[in-house]
């Protein structure tokens, strides 16, 4: 084996051997760098890993002669330590020699401790990198310098940016194989970053190593005396960690439980996801838009006097407010959005496909709701970076959609927050999980719902009774078929599930309009009463139907006026005066025309007929039946 | 852990980090499961898991019972520690022994295997159908074992508490799914992520109580089969020739004390341990018979509900 281990940048054992209290005091301030690792089975992933972990003397004695005695029976290496054997962990896979899932492993040096992500290169197991990719702040990519970019660099390069790492590490391997040559690495380099540029991958860093020989891994390798950078070791001990930056956005904690030990005590607990809190802070409580103030942030040790993005902590507040999990506490002043429709990219984890209508469980921080994910709009070759059109979304696939939510999503794009920003979905059948999810934006903004305090909106009522609110208004000649056609249209939408109410004479002159006559000033008075009970229904999320005579033209407009677009539907039911008198059904006609009715349409006060109505019925070409399935289908449509 | 000045100036350090990340795991399961437990086997990580239960969840008490599953061979301080350790915390303590294991007396003696999978692969599912615990707090760590590398924070177990290696649920962020079929339950591992090294570092930071047994003392010996064990109690049968010695010795890790070997050691306090696994040279789980038995046999076990 060439490149025996150096400890030479691990100085942390001679300190321990000597002053053990001074090692400690430095350990205690290590920070904490997670990566991920990405190559095919041949790119020496499990090696550079092995190795990272021999340099570091995280291999003991026991495990150095369980490997030395693995690699001779089933090792790559002939006689030589088959660092990859270190790695690869499930019994299949070791027969296989392939890592077939997401391991992670632990090593430090003075400065870091490090978890390593090791993740699969094979096709088939994209959800494993991406799993692997969803908690690392920094990947490297490693590159076979004989081979140079493969599509499955530009795959994972492509999923490490599409899960938001940030830091990236271009690790050209098999430098020994490729004579150490600066134009072979300047080549792939090159390469690369028109790829990079491309994709919108902004910076990363390029070295040239052997994690066989043990070149530029730990420290600088004389084979490459033209490659100026850091051994790859030194870069993943001082990279900038993305989590320090997280602590200068506004505050924002998900609440995960609530803390009642006893009626004095009443704390939020949760891991604060950005920002930074301290007692005396405005916070609002989302989604209810109230505000208060923190009075503490309780330990176990101590009351803290801040805490900050990455801890998990209990605070209290100075009011008594409604507040439990899946509410997100926030700085009062730059509250995180709320929203219920969403476009997001789904990387699709499942043997069963997606089914876009279906109702999934969507999990967001500590929020819980029901999504339906709605047709893809495109499908993301991973490999070409290609739109595909799609209809459905299969194992290993990714794409865009729109998805809505029966209850509204405190969130945050995901390209600003991990946390607020990133879902699972999850089969309500069998609780698996079935797609990882990042938000990018809302398509709606919920109206306001951060100042108005427990304001469901109109469209969680209606997302909740699977309907579109509507105003069906019927209107026509006394006698003409409107209650009839409302009362068959109402019977069908009953059987189709959904939920209506009935507007006519009979239930609202007797009450709500008692007070009310006939004339021209009550009929609009009447009208308009009608229009806003009618309002307040489709604002529950109701299909109201509407049957009244409804005579004139300006309050038929005023009512569709007070519709939102598109809500209000005139069915114009069209009978003849001759007809309606001939069938003069409750004897009003013979009493208008006998003087007893004053005021009464068509005899003695005009009928302003529709000019444009969504839906015109003719009653004497058509039956009750048939108008009502054509007034059911073209709701449904 | 404490951090009393703002720190907005720098990044959390790792073991903040790691202590922070373990009680969004307990908070998560006591937030969504049924009936949570945590197991307590009295060793270090234990002593840490229960540590980190008592921060998550303080002014109160951590919600949920202690369950020991008791194969009656543990060391005597061992059970000591644990009448104290449930005394100070105000926890419910179960103690479980396989019915079964005590009528046929399984030792690690005369039964070998056996003795580890009756008394606790057995004992531990019979314990969790009895009590229908949905979810339980273990603390097993990535770093000790290959096939634990692979194993997810929220592991699930069938109906018959077995592991499918092929059949997990992919983990990402820290966004965890704990639904289940009624009967399936969920192994938790909230100390996934921390290393020996850690856990070491944190005990000490935190002045955590530890069986007495991890500091070295003079303590009567045998070596058999290449393992330095500890004669306990009289239970203990004594090959011909065997005498104990006394050896200044301490452990690493803690099981049934027939099945547990000892390193020799002069570290009396808890800087001194770490030093010396600085510059130890095998690895924790060395001390243990239980994984030598044949390869991937921890794996092996696990599939068959060993925790």
């Amino acid at each position: 084996m060439t490149g025996a281990p150096t400890h030479s940048s691990y100085g942390a054992h001679a300190l321990a051997a000597q002053d053990i209290e001074a090692y400690l005091l430095r350990h205690q301030h290590k920070s904490l760098l997670r990566f991920i690792t990405c190559g095919s089975v041949d790119d020496g992933k499990s090696t550079l890993i092995g190795r990272l972990l021999y340099d570091s003397k995280m291999i003991f004695e026991d495990q150095l002669a369980t490997l030395t005695a693995d690699s001779k029976r089933i090792g790559t290496q002939g006689q030589e330590i088959d660092f990859a054997l270190l790695v690869d962990g499930l019994a299949a896979e070791r027969e296989q020699g392939i890592t077939i899932d997401v391991a992670y492993r632990f090593f430090a040096t003075e400065k870091r401790k490090f978890i390593v992500a090791d993740t699969p290169g094979h096709e088939q197991y994209t959800r494993n990198m991406v799993t692997g990719a969803s908690t690392a702040d920094l990947a490297i990519i490693l590159v076979d310098a004989r081979k140079g970019i493969l599509t499955q660099t530009r795959r994972h390069s492509y999923l490490a940016h599409l899960l938001g790492i940030k830091k990236l590490v271009l690790a050209i391997n098999k430098m020994d194989l490729a004579g150490y040559s600066e134009a072979r690495f300047s080549a792939i380099v090159a390469e690369y970053r028109s790829f990079a540029d491309s994709i919108g991958i902004r910076d990363f860093l390029a070295v040239p190593i052997s994690s066989l020989a043990g070149d530029n891994i730990v420290t600088s390798s004389e084979n490459t005396p033209w490659y100026l950078g850091p051994p790859l070791l030194s870069h993943l001990e001082n990279v900038e960690i993305d989590s320090s930056a997280l602590q200068l956005r506004p505050f924002r904690m998900p609440v995960q439980w609530v803390n009642r030990p006893d009626l004095d005590f009443r704390g939020f607990a949760g891991l604060i996801s950005e920002g930074l809190v301290r007692p005396g802070d405005a916070v609002r409580v989302l989604p209810s838009g109230r505000t208060s103030t923190v009075a503490r942030i309780v330990t176990a040790d101590t009351d803290l006097r801040s805490a900050a993005a990455g801890q998990s902590v209990t605070i209290t507040l100075t009011d008594e407010l409604d507040c439990s999990r899946g509410d997100v506490l926030a700085a009062a002043e730059h509250p995180p959005e709320v929203a219920d429709q969403f476009e997001a990219v789904l990387v699709w984890m499942a043997d069963e496909p997606l089914l876009p209508g279906r109702p999934y469980w969507l999990k967001l921080a500590t929020q819980w709701v029901t999504a339906t994910i709605h047709n893809p709009k495109y499908q993301i070759n991973v490999n070409t970076m290609e739109h595909l059109a799609a209809r459905t979304l299969s194992l290993n696939a990714i794409g865009i959609a729109n998805l809505s939510t029966d209850k509204p999503l405190i969130f945050e794009p995901y390209e600003k927050s991990r946390e607020l920003g990133g879902f699972i979905l999850i089969d309500k059948i069998s609780n698996a999980t079935v797609a990882a999810g990042m938000l990018h934006f809302a398509l709606r903004r919920s109206s306001n719902i951060h100042w108005q305090p427990l304001d469901i909106d109109r469209n969680a009522h209606a997302r909740l009774k699977h309907q579109h609110p509507r105003l069906l208004w019927f209107t026509g000649l006394s006698g003409s078929g409107k209650s009839s056609i409302a009362n068959l249209v109402q019977k069908k939408l009953y059987a189709l599930g959904k939920h209506s109410f009935l507007l006519d004479g009979d239930n609202v002159r007797h009450g709500l309009n008692k007070d009310l006559g006939f004339t021209d000033a009550d009929r609009v008075e009447n009208i308009r009463r009608i229009g806003e009970v009618a309002k307040l229904m489709t604002d529950a999320g109701l299909i109201v139907l509407a049957a009244f005579i409804s005579p004139f033209r300006a309050e038929r407009r005023m009512v569709r006026e007070m519709s939102l677009p598109g809500e209000f539907v005139e069915i114009y039911v069209e009978t003849p005066l001759e007809i309606a008198e001939q069938r003069d059904v409750k004897g009003l006609y013979k009493k208008a025309r006998a003087g007893e009715l004053k005021h009464f349409t068509g005899i003695d006060s005009p009928y302003e007929t529709p000019e444009h109505p969504e839906i015109r019925v003719n009653t004497v070409e058509t039956t009750a039946e048939q108008a009502a399935d054509e007034i059911v289908a073209y709701i449904m449509r | 852990m404490n951090t009393h000045a703002a720190p907005g100036v720098s990044a959390l350090t790792h073991l903040q980090g790691l202590e922070s990340e373990s009680i969004h795991i307990m908070r998560e399961v006591i937030a969504e499961c049924e009936k949570p437990v945590m197991l307590y086997s009295m060793g270090k990580d234990s002593a840490v898991m229960l540590h980190l239960a008592r921060k998550a969840f303080f002014p109160g008490t951590p919600p949920f019972p202690l369950l020991h599953v008791d194969t009656t061979w543990k060391f005597r301080d061992m059970y000591a520690m644990r009448d104290q350790v449930a005394k100070n915390s105000g926890m419910q303590l179960i103690v479980h022994r396989n019915p079964d294991a005590v009528a046929r007396a399984i030792n690690p003696f005369d039964h070998g295997a056996l003795h580890t999978d009756l008394w606790k692969t057995e004992g531990l599912k019979q314990a969790l159908t009895q009590f229908g615990f949905d979810a339980a707090f273990g603390g097993a760590r990535r770093d000790e074992e290959k096939s634990r590398a692979k194993e997810r924070v929220f592991s699930f177990r069938s109906a018959s508490h077995r592991w499918d290696p092929k059949n997990q649920r992919p983990e990402l962020w820290n966004l965890y799914n704990p639904r289940k079929l009624k009967g399936e339950s969920i192994r938790v591992f909230p100390l996934s992520n921390w290393t020996e090294l850690d856990i070491w570092q944190y005990i000490h930071l935190e002045n955590i109580p530890i069986v007495p047994l991890y500091f070295a003392a003079p303590r009567p010996t045998v070596q058999r089969d290449g393992l330095l064990l500890m004669v306990d109690d009289e239970r203990f049968r004594l090959r011909p020739g065997e005498v104990p010695v006394q050896r200044s010795i301490r452990f690493r890790t803690l099981g049934c004390y027939p099945l547990t070997g000892a390193v020799e050691s002069s570290a009396m306090a808890v800087p001194h341990i770490i030093q010396e696994m600085l510059l130890t040279t095998t690895s924790e789980r060395q001390g243990r018979a239980i994984d030598h038995d044949q390869a991937a046999s921890m794996e092996q076990k696990k599939q068959a509900g060993y925790f």
